[in-house]
C-alpha cells in the first residue's frame, strides 16, 4: 500500500483502463492487465472541467480522422487529472493551470517520469454579473477586495446600490487555483464566498441573482454580463479574443495538457493533432481562443525525453501564466 | 376553549401536519412528473448522451446503475440472508453474539452514507485492490484494481444495503409458521434441510421484499460511489468490473451543478431525475404491496 | 407467481402433521424445547457432516454486520491517523489548527478558517461543523413537530384505512433518493423561497434543511409511530373510563408513555441529518461561514466538504488525511446516536410491554 501514494481521478472519472493506458506509453510491461482488443487504440483523457467540452470536440475530430482509435474524455478538475497522471489512471491531463512543483516532484517519485506540459489553448477569464448589473468595470485590485470581502457593495466601485454576493468555484478546479493565486495574490476567499461545483453552476446562479458576482472561462458566459478589467493603461478591457491575444486583458491564461514522459503513439499523435491549425479550429468552436500562430506549430515537438518543464524552448510551455507575462509587460 | 373544540384542535393540526408532508410530497413529485414527462422518449431511455449530455439518452446512466445494483443483489442477497437465517432459526433466544449483531446492523443502518464512500476507497479500492496489485501486477504506477470501478461501488452498496436485507429477511422467516419447521424436523430432516427447502421458500416474498428494498436504495445512493467507481461520462458501456459506469442518481447530479450549460441540460435533467424517481418508487410500492401481502397472509 | 398463497397453503397443510408435539405448553418454552430435542436427534443420526460444514458457514457470514462496522472504523481511521504523529516537514500543519482559531497572515486577528487549498492550507474544522449543525438543528425544528404531528394523527385519529394509505405514503418519503431532494432544492425550492422571504442568499442553510427535513420526516414519523403505537390500549381504555377525551388521552397518557419513544426519533433523525450529503452538497451553497444563529447564509458541512474536496486530493496529504478524520468524526458522532437511540427504543419496548401483562 506503500507505493500507492495519490489517490486515483476520484471524484468523477471515466475508465482509466488496465488494458486501455498503453497508448503514449514507453513502459508498458508484459505483466500488465490482460490484452484487450482496445490495446493500443485508447486514450484516455481526465482533468480540468474547463477543458471537458473542449477536450470532447478534439476526441470527436480526432476518431472520425482517426478510425479504429478511441479517446475518452472526463473532467473532475484540474487537480483530478494530475492526480490520476500520477496514479497511472489516465494517459494525458488536461489543466487550466501549470502543475505545481510539488506535483511534478510527486510525479518524479511516482511514476519515475517528468511531465512534459503542452499548451492547447487560450483562455480568457471572464467576472460574471447579472445582465442587470450596471457595474462599468474593475480593476484587479476591486476584484480582490470584492472578493476578500473588504467591499460589499457594488455602489462602492461604482455600480448600482446592491449587496454584493460572491460566487466561486469548487476548490479542486485550477480556475479556482488560478483565480486564488492571480486575483487574491494566494490570500483566502471571504468566508461567505458560495462555492459550486463547475463554472456553469456559477453562470447560473450569478444569471438568476441580481447581487451576484463571479468568474469563470469566457467560453461558459451566457446569460449573464461579463465586466470589462482595467488594464494596465487604465482602461477597460473587455475578455475578447482580440484583447486575450493582444497581452492587453489582464486575466487572460493558458490552458494545458500534460503526458507523463514524452507523448509517444497514440498520445503524440493525439497532441499535434490538437496544436494543428484543424485542431486549433476546434478550439475557437468551443468558445475559448486559438494559441498564437507562431506558437502553435512549435508545440507539442522537440521535447527531449525526460526533461522536465522545457520552458525554454518553446514559448507556449512556459510554466508563467500568461496573465502575468501580461502584466508583467 | 370546550373540552370538543380542543379534541377538534388536536385532530386538526396533527391531520395538518400529514396534509403538509403529504402536500410536499405532491410538489416534489408533481414537478418532477410535469418537466419530466414531455422528455421521456423511447430514444430518451436507448441513446447516448450526445451535446455535452444536454441531448441524447441516458441509456449509459441506465445500463450502469442496473449494473451496479444487480452485482450489488448478488453480493448482499446471501449475505444477508444468510445472516438472518443464522439469526432466526439458529442463535439462542439468549444468545449473546445475536444481541451484538442485532446491535451491529442497526448501527450499521445509521452510518452516513458518504462515510460508506470512505469506506469503500479506503478498504476496496485502496486496501484490497491495491493489494490484488501489489501480489499479482506488481507495479504501483499502473493499478488495475486499485482503482475505483463498478465491483468496488457494488461491494461499498452491498454493505451499505445489508441491514435492508437483514431486517427484512428475519422479519419473513419470522412470519413462517413454527409447525412447518417441526413437521420437518419431525419428519427426520435435519435443521439444515428444514430452513433450506421448508423455512426460505415460504419466505421467499420477504425474501424478495427485502432485495427489491435493497435495489431500490442501492440504485438512489449517490454519496458511496463518488469515489469508489461513478464517472460522469463514459464513451462506451462497461464490460468488466474494473471498468467505471454511469449512473443514474450521479447523473442527475452532474447535470444539475456541472453540465457546460445548465440551461439547456434542464429537460434531460428533469428526464433523468423522472426515470430514477420511477424506479425507486415503483420498487418500493413493490416492496410495500409484497409486505402488506405476506403480512395479511401472516395474520390470517 | 404467487408466493404468498402458498405460505398460507404450506401452513395450513403443516398445521395438522402428527409429528408436531402438542402446543399447550407456554410459548416461549414452545418455540425452543422441540427444537432443541429434534436437534439431537438429529445430530446424532444424520446430519451429514456437508450440512454441518453449511451452518458453521452461515455462522460465519452473521459476522458481516459486526465485521462492517469495524473495518468502517479501521479503514477510515488508516487514512486519517497517521495524521496525529506524521511530520509535516515545512510545518505548515499542526493539529490544534484544526479546532483553535489562527492568526494567519494578512488577517486581523485569529480566525476559524476553511480554506484547505493555496499556501498556507488552512483546515479548521468548527466551520464546518457549525455548518453541519446549523443545517440539522434547522431541519430538526422542521420535521420533528411534523413527524411526531403526523404520528399522532395516524396512530390516535385515523380510521383504520385512512391510516393504511397515509403511513405507507409517508413511509415511501425516506425511498425518494436524496439526490432527487438536492436536485428539488437547487432548481426550485430555492428560487421559490427566495421570492418569498427575499434571501440575499439563494442557497443556504434554511434551503438546505426544508430539503433535510423531507429526508427526515419519515425516519421520526416512522420511530414516533411505533413508539404511540405501542402504547398498551389498556392505557387507553383506563384513561377513557375515567372520562378523559381523546385529547387529554393522547396528550397526557399515550405522550408521557411514549415519550422516550419520541426522544430516540429525534435522536435518530439528528444521526440521519448529520450524515445526509447530496441535499446539502447542492442545496446549501457550501461557503464555510461561521455564523452560528444566521439561518439565512450559506454553509458548508462536513458532509459535503468530504463529498466536494476527496476526488482531487492526493493520498496522503494532509488535506486527505483531515477528510478522512472527518468521517471519521462524523462516523463516531452518528454511532453513539444510533447506540443511543437504539437502547432507547429497546428499552421503552420491554417496559410498554411489561406494564401490559
Amino acid at each position: 500500500m506503500k507505493h500507492v501514494w495519490l489517490a486515483a481521478g476520484l471524484w468523477a472519472c471515466s475508465g482509466g483502463h488496465g488494458e486501455g493506458r498503453s497508448a503514449g506509453s514507453n513502459q508498458e510491461s508484459a505483466s500488465g492487465a490482460p490484452a484487450s482488443p482496445r490495446q493500443g487504440q485508447t486514450l484516455t483523457i481526465k482533468g480540468s472541467d474547463t477543458m471537458v467540452i473542449l477536450a470532447q470536440r478534439w476526441a470527436e475530430a480526432f476518431m472520425a480522422a482517426n478510425p479504429g482509435t478511441s479517446v475518452q474524455v472526463s473532467g473532475g478538475g484540474s487537480g483530478t487529472g494530475i492526480a490520476a497522471l500520477m496514479n497511472g489512471t489516465t494517459d494525458l491531463a488536461t489543466s487550466s493551470r501549470p502543475m505545481r512543483d510539488r506535483e511534478r516532484q510527486e510525479l518524479r517519485r511516482t511514476r519515475n517520469v517528468d511531465a512534459v506540459e503542452t499548451a492547447v489553448a487560450l483562455d480568457a477569464l471572464a467576472v460574471y454579473v447579472h445582465t442587470s448589473n450596471s457595474l462599468p468595470a474593475l480593476t484587479l485590485e476591486q476584484l480582490k477586495a470584492i472578493y476578500r470581502g473588504r467591499i460589499r457593495n457594488f455602489r462602492e466601485v461604482g455600480g448600482p446600490d446592491r449587496p454584493i454576493v460572491l460566487y466561486s468555484r469548487e476548490n479542486n478546479s485550477g480556475t479556482y487555483a488560478y483565480f486564488k493565486e492571480h486575483v487574491l495574490g494566494e490570500e483566502d476567499f471571504a468566508p461567505e464566498t458560495q462555492t459550486l461545483p463547475g463554472t456553469s453552476a456559477v453562470v447560473n446562479a450569478v444569471a438568476r441573482d441580481p447581487n451576484g458576482i463571479g468568474y469563470g472561462g469566457i467560453a461558459y458566459a451566457e446569460g449573464i454580463r461579463s465586466v470589462p478589467l482595467l488594464g494596465a493603461d487604465g482602461q477597460p478591457v473587455e475578455a475578447t479574443l482580440q484583447n486575450a491575444t493582444s497581452r492587453r486583458y489582464p486575466l487572460a491564461r493558458h490552458l494545458y495538457i500534460y503526458s507523463p514522459g514524452t507523448p509517444e503513439g497514440l498520445a503524440r499523435r493525439f497532441l499535434d493533432f490538437v496544436v494543428s491549425p484543424a485542431g486549433q479550429n476546434v478550439v475557437e468552436g468551443v468558445g475559448y481562443y486559438p494559441l498564437a500562430p507562431s506558437t502553435g506549430q512549435a508545440t507539442g515537438s522537440g521535447h527531449a525525453a525526460g526533461s522536465p518543464a522545457p520552458e525554454s524552448d518553446v514559448p507556449t510551455t512556459t510554466n508563467v501564466p500568461l496573465g502575468e507575462q501580461l502584466r508583467g509587460s | 376553549m370546550t373540552r370538543t373544540a380542543r379534541d377538534r384542535a388536536l385532530a386538526a393540526a396533527t391531520g395538518l401536519c400529514v396534509a403538509l408532508v403529504l402536500g410536499m410530497l405532491l410538489v416534489v413529485v408533481g414537478e418532477i412528473v410535469r418537466h419530466g414527462w414531455p422528455q421521456l422518449s423511447w430514444a430518451f431511455l436507448t441513446d447516448q448522451p450526445t451535446a455535452d449530455m444536454t441531448g441524447g439518452g441516458i441509456f449509459p446512466a441506465i445500463y450502469g446503475t442496473v449494473a451496479l445494483t444487480l452485482l450489488m443483489t448478488v453480493a448482499v442477497v446471501p449475505m444477508g440472508v444468510a445472516t438472518a437465517v443464522w439469526l432466526h432459526e439458529y442463535a439462542g433466544r439468549s444468545s449473546r453474539l445475536a444481541a451484538v449483531v442485532r446491535a451491529a446492523v442497526h448501527n450499521l443502518a445509521g452510518v452516513p452514507s458518504i462515510v460508506f464512500g470512505l469506506f469503500g476507497l479506503g478498504f476496496f479500492v485502496l486496501f484490497l485492490g491495491g493489494s490484488i496489485d501489489d501480489l499479482v501486477y506488481g507495479d504501483p504506477t499502473r493499478p488495475v484494481w486499485g482503482k475505483p470501478g463498478v465491483l468496488w461501488a457494488a461491494l461499498t452498496l452491498a454493505v451499505l444495503t445489508l441491514p435492508v436485507v437483514i431486517v427484512t429477511t428475519e422479519e419473513a422467516l419470522r412470519a413462517v409458521p413454527r409447525d412447518l419447521r417441526e413437521a420437518a424436523l419431525g419428519l427426520g430432516a435435519t435443521r439444515l434441510q428444514t430452513v433450506v427447502r421448508v423455512v426460505l421458500p415460504n419466505a421467499r416474498a420477504g425474501i424478495l421484499t427485502g432485495l427489491i428494498l435493497a435495489v431500490s436504495r442501492g440504485a438512489g445512493e449517490v454519496a458511496p460511489i463518488l469515489f469508489t467507481g461513478a464517472a460522469n461520462f463514459l464513451p462506451y458501456l462497461p464490460s468488466d468490473l474494473r471498468d467505471m459506469f454511469m449512473h443514474l442518481g450521479y447523473h442527475v447530479f452532474v447535470l444539475a451543478t456541472q453540465s457546460p450549460n445548465v440551461e439547456a441540460a434542464r429537460p434531460a435533467l428533469y428526464g433523468t431525475v423522472l426515470v430514477l424517481l420511477v424506479l425507486t418508487l415503483s420498487l418500493n410500492v413493490a416492496a410495500v404491496w409484497l409486505r402488506s401481502r405476506y403480512r395479511a397472509a401472516l395474520r390470517s | 407467481m404467487t408466493p404468498v398463497n402458498e405460505t398460507g397453503d404450506a401452513a395450513a397443510a403443516g398445521a395438522p402433521d402428527p409429528a408436531v408435539p402438542p402446543r399447550d405448553h407456554d410459548e416461549s418454552e414452545a418455540a425452543d424445547v422441540p427444537r432443541r430435542k429434534s436437534r439431537r436427534l438429529a445430530d446424532s443420526f444424520r446430519t451429514p457432516w456437508t450440512h454441518r460444514l453449511v451452518e458453521r458457514a452461515v455462522a460465519a457470514v452473521a459476522w458481516t454486520a459486526i465485521v462492517a462496522i469495524a473495518f468502517i472504523f479501521v479503514f477510515v481511521a488508516r487514512e486519517a491517523i497517521p495524521l496525529l504523529y506524521e511530520r509535516h516537514e515545512d510545518g505548515s500543519f499542526r493539529l490544534v489548527d484544526l479546532f483553535a482559531p489562527r492568526q494567519w497572515p494578512g488577517y486581523d486577528a485569529p480566525v476559524y478558517v476553511w480554506q484547505p487549498v493555496g499556501t498556507p492550507e488552512k483546515f479548521n474544522v468548527v466551520p464546518l461543523f457549525v455548518g453541519t449543525l446549523k443545517v440539522t438543528v434547522l431541519a430538526m425544528l422542521l420535521s420533528v413537530p411534523l413527524g411526531v404531528g403526523c404520528a399522532m394523527y395516524v396512530s390516535q385519529y385515523a380510521s383504520r384505512r385512512v391510516r393504511e394509505i397515509v403511513k405507507p405514503v409517508i413511509e415511501l418519503l425516506a425511498s425518494l433518493p436524496s439526490v432527487v431532494l438536492g436536485f428539488f432544492a437547487l432548481i426550485v425550492l430555492a428560487s421559490s423561497m427566495q421570492a418569498v422571504f427575499g434571501f440575499r442568499f439563494r442557497l443556504n442553510a434554511t434551503v438546505a434543511a426544508v430539503a433535510l427535513s423531507l429526508a427526515i420526516v419519515p425516519v421520526v414519523f416512522t420511530v414516533t409511530e411505533d413508539a404511540l403505537s405501542s402504547v398498551p390500549r389498556s392505557l387507553h381504555e383506563a384513561a377513557i373510563a375515567l372520562g378523559a377525551r381523546k385529547y387529554q388521552t393522547t396528550l397526557r397518557v399515550v405522550i408521557p408513555a411514549a415519550l422516550p419513544g419520541i426522544a430516540a426519533a429525534i435522536i435518530l433523525g439528528f444521526g440521519r441529518a448529520i450524515g445526509e450529503t447530496m441535499i446539502v452538497l447542492m442545496a446549501s451553497g457550501n461557503a464555510a461561514t461561521l455564523a452560528p444563529f444566521d439561518p439565512t447564509t450559506s454553509v458548508r458541512t462536513v458532509t459535503a466538504t468530504i463529498a466536494a474536496e476527496l476526488g482531487e486530493v492526493a493520498r496522503g496529504e494532509p488535506h486527505w488525511r483531515v477528510l478522512f478524520l472527518l468521517g471519521l468524526m462524523l462516523f463516531a458522532l452518528t454511532f453513539l446516536l444510533n447506540l443511543a437511540g437504539g437502547l432507547i427504543v429497546r428499552r421503552l419496548h420491554r417496559r410498554l410491554t411489561a406494564s401490559a401483562t
